[in-house]
């Protein structure tokens, strides 16, 4: 069990007033912080942190997932031409976003076996699609707002079209979100980040010597 | 009187600005931003709302201010 102490603002007592908090495990809470937002906290006891930051966290993730058609979430291939760093972000958001690692080693199977029966000449399974797959590599003819018929050199390149500018928007809301994970794990794991009053003395008098 | 401002900047003649330019995309994730980073400073849902506010503003008045500057850059060249 460990707990840590933080500045607070009740001044009905004599003593300098201190917030306690319990961290419990803190590994743990950062677990459980990362597999969803906000666990670790409600873990902790801290339930209103808790609530707060899963609603944000999860409420911005899935707003992009929403902006974006539900496909702005996939993890990068190898026959993709750009590399899609953003999955390593939308990673921080836990759980909700690890399906499409799963979905990535399914596709990276048929992709492999394609290969195999295009040098057998052998019939050719098609490219594997599902929830977070990968986009595929294959030419696709999609109707567009018009209801004419057009085609698109990969199937990432026709959900941007299609969801323009909502599929960069989606990326954004989903990447961020990841990213605003990492800061609840941290205080998950450690307590709030706070500058205490002491060391904001020291850092003014140390920049009036300098000056 | 922390949302005194919010409610000048939505009512006021920059509001149809927001919609023409897309900026209403960017008010969640300004909020949502702002609510957990100011979550994670503090502990008592009070300052943490008010820090959020502070927070908030503070964005928009960035992102008022480089918009501002690429105006100006437009302008000059």
């Amino acid at each position: 069990m460990v707990t840590t102490t933080i500045p607070g603002t009740d001044t009905s007592s004599n003593l300098p007033p201190v917030i306690e908090i319990e961290l419990r495990e803190p590994w743990l809470a950062a677990l459980l912080a990362w597999v969803l937002p906000g666990l670790g906290h409600i873990y902790q006891g801290r339930i209103g942190k808790g609530v707060l930051f899963f609603i944000c966290v999860l409420g911005t993730f899935v707003y992009g997932m929403y902006l974006g058609g539900g496909k702005v979430v996939y993890a990068a291939v190898s026959w993709e031409q750009q590399y899609r760093w953003q999955y390593l972000c939308q990673l921080g958001v836990g759980l909700p976003s690890t399906p499409m690692l799963w979905q990535r080693e399914k596709a990276l199977t048929v992709h492999r076996r394609r290969i195999i029966q295009k040098n057998r000449g052998m019939d050719v399974e098609p490219e594997y699609k599902g929830f977070m797959a990968p986009p595929r590599s294959e030419p696709m003819r999609w109707k567009d707002d018009s209801g004419n018929w057009c085609r698109q050199p990969n199937e990432l390149a026709m959900w941007v079209v299609k969801h323009h500018p909502n599929f960069e928007l989606g990326t954004t809301y989903t990447v961020v979100a990841g990213l605003l994970n990492i800061l609840v794990i941290c205080d998950a794991a450690a307590g709030p980040l706070i500058i205490s009053p002491g060391k904001e003395k020291d850092e003014e008098n140390e920049q009036g010597k300098t000056k | 009187m922390l949302y005194e401002p919010l409610t000048l900047l939505l009512s006021s003649q920059f509001a149809p600005l927001l919609a023409a330019v897309n900026l209403w995309y960017a008010l969640p994730l300004i909020v949502s931003v702002s609510l957990v980073c100011a979550a994670t400073r503090h502990e008592e849902i009070g300052i943490i709302l008010g820090h959020a506010v502070r927070f908030g503003l503070w964005i928009i008045a960035f992102m008022g201010g480089v918009m501002a500057v690429l105006k100006l850059l437009d302008i000059l060249s």
